[in-house]
């Protein structure tokens, strides 16, 4: 069953045409690597399907829950799919595990209790429960970005949206991440994950999308597309990112 | 020259009067400042086009025209549009509120912009309503930012206080002058005035030196 769908979507900045009549069907338990040159749309794709860019034309459902049906739902999309964001953006005023307790008390509603011993457990998953009193500033950037995965999880999403999460880490740090999100495939969870990490693509990815000009140029599984010499415009994109 | 500081001891109960003025009406103008400034800087961030544009115009208007002129309207053209009479220190607060308003809506707007809009994204994106997003991430962060420009204003207002001399409010400066014209001690007088300012504006200092120090900028 698919738990996301594009449905001829449409996103226009002005006169740009960021997405241009996307059709795309997601799976519980895939894993999708989208990459791309830069402006290809693929970080616009992801931000439209949490709503933080609208979608302009067309429709686009997650867990059959349409994000054109009003600020109410769109909060409900958005507790259904976490996002983890390339500069990590965890609250600088709390410590890790403040900031991984912070969703569910805020949105579901738990007690300080309850989220504090659920956020333990999720640091302790991405390594970093000794660091559960330091604050953000404190930690390593690879650090930051598994605080900033364990907040999203906090909220029980099915889905996991990644922008870009190693970007901006140092080569040595890129790994302890990808370590993480490989965890998490393996466990089954639905991810969409905006990347230029091909050997994560190669493998830990169910399924590699290549975008171009606001279209999904290529689509199919990471090893007949990368074995294969299907595009022109892929294989020059790849000869830049290798 | 001839001064005799001992004038200073025999006027000072009078001194103390009018600074105890200049404080009250610095306090309350304040307090409403802060209120009417957080507002119009709320609206000015976050309102539609037409709580945007209110703002804007109460802004642009006070802070293009000198807080004299403000505090003279309300005390003498008031009267003549609206046959609204208020007495002179009604006026004063009311001048200091509405001035240090307009000034504070733009250090609320600066500091709430100043937060990387990334933060508000990652609330967003947890499923938080705005304004809990508001309340819980950005106005905390943005707290930290209005301490230093806010008492950049405090210091502002309470010496602006000193113009209501205008209006015959009987605040500290207009004490000096009623002192300094029955027994013309100018340096001795207005020695002691600067010197009281000075203390109300550097204890001002020091108190948000002490919040500023208790709440890092992030």
């Amino acid at each position: 069953m698919s738990i996301i769908e594009f449905k001829n979507v449409s996103k226009h900045f002005g006169a740009l045409k960021v997405l241009d009549e996307v059709d795309l069907n997601i799976d519980q338990g895939e894993v999708v690597v989208l990459i791309g040159p830069s402006g290809s749309g693929k970080s616009t794709l992801l931000r439209c399907i949490n709503g933080l860019e609208m979608i302009t034309g067309g429709d686009l459902l997650v867990d059959d829950i349409s994000v054109l049906a009003g600020y109410a739902k769109l909060r409900e999309i958005r507790q259904e799919a976490g996002m983890v964001f390339q500069q990590f953006n965890l609250f600088p005023q709390l410590t890790a595990l403040d900031n991984v307790a912070f969703g569910p008390k805020h949105v579901r509603g738990q007690s300080t209790h309850e989220a504090r011993a659920q956020a333990l457990a999720l640091l302790d998953k991405v390594g970093l429960k000794d660091r559960a009193d330091h604050f953000p500033n404190e930690l390593s950037g690879g650090q930051q970005q598994r605080v900033a995965i364990a907040r999203a999880l906090a909220v029980k999403p099915k889905v996991m949206l990644f922008d870009e999460p190693t970007s901006a880490l140092d080569p040595e740090l890129k790994q302890e991440v990808l370590n993480v999100m490989r965890n998490l495939a393996e466990e089954g969870m639905t991810m969409v994950v905006v990347t230029h990490e091909m050997s994560f693509a190669k493998h830990v990815g169910s399924r590699l999308i290549f975008m171009e000009n606001g279209k999904i140029a290529v689509d199919g599984h990471p090893h007949e597309i990368l074995a294969g010499d299907s595009n022109p415009r892929l294989k020059d994109f790849l000869r830049h990112v290798h | 020259m001839n001064t005799d500081w001992s004038v200073i001891a025999t006027f000072m109960p009078q001194l103390l009067n009018g600074a105890k003025m200049t404080l009250f009406i610095t306090l309350v103008g304040l307090s409403g400042g802060m209120v009417v400034g957080a507002i119009a800087g709320l609206m000015r961030t976050y309102g539609n086009w037409l709580l945007n544009y209110t703002a804007m115009i109460y802004i642009e208007v006070i802070r293009g025209t000198p807080i004299v002129v403000q505090v003279m309207f309300l005390y003498f053209a008031l009267p003549v549009l609206a046959s609204i009479r208020i007495d002179p220190l009604t006026a004063a607060m009311i001048a200091i509120i509405v001035n240090a308003g307009a000034y504070i809506a733009e250090i609320v707007r600066g500091s709430l912009q100043s937060i990387s809009r990334g933060l508000a994204e990652a609330g967003l994106a947890l499923g938080l309503p705005r304004w809990k997003v508001l309340v819980h991430i950005v106005g905390p962060l943005a707290f930290r930012r209005l301490i230093p420009p806010l008492g950049n204003q405090f210091i502002i207002s309470l010496k602006d206080t000193s113009l209501f001399i205008v209006i015959g409010v009987s605040e500290l400066t207009r004490t000096g002058q009623e002192i300094m014209a029955a027994n013309f001690r100018a340096v001795e007088i207005w020695s002691a005035i600067a010197v009281m300012y000075l203390i109300m504006t550097g204890s001002l200092t020091l108190m948000l030196r002490y919040i500023e120090r208790r709440m890092k900028i992030l």
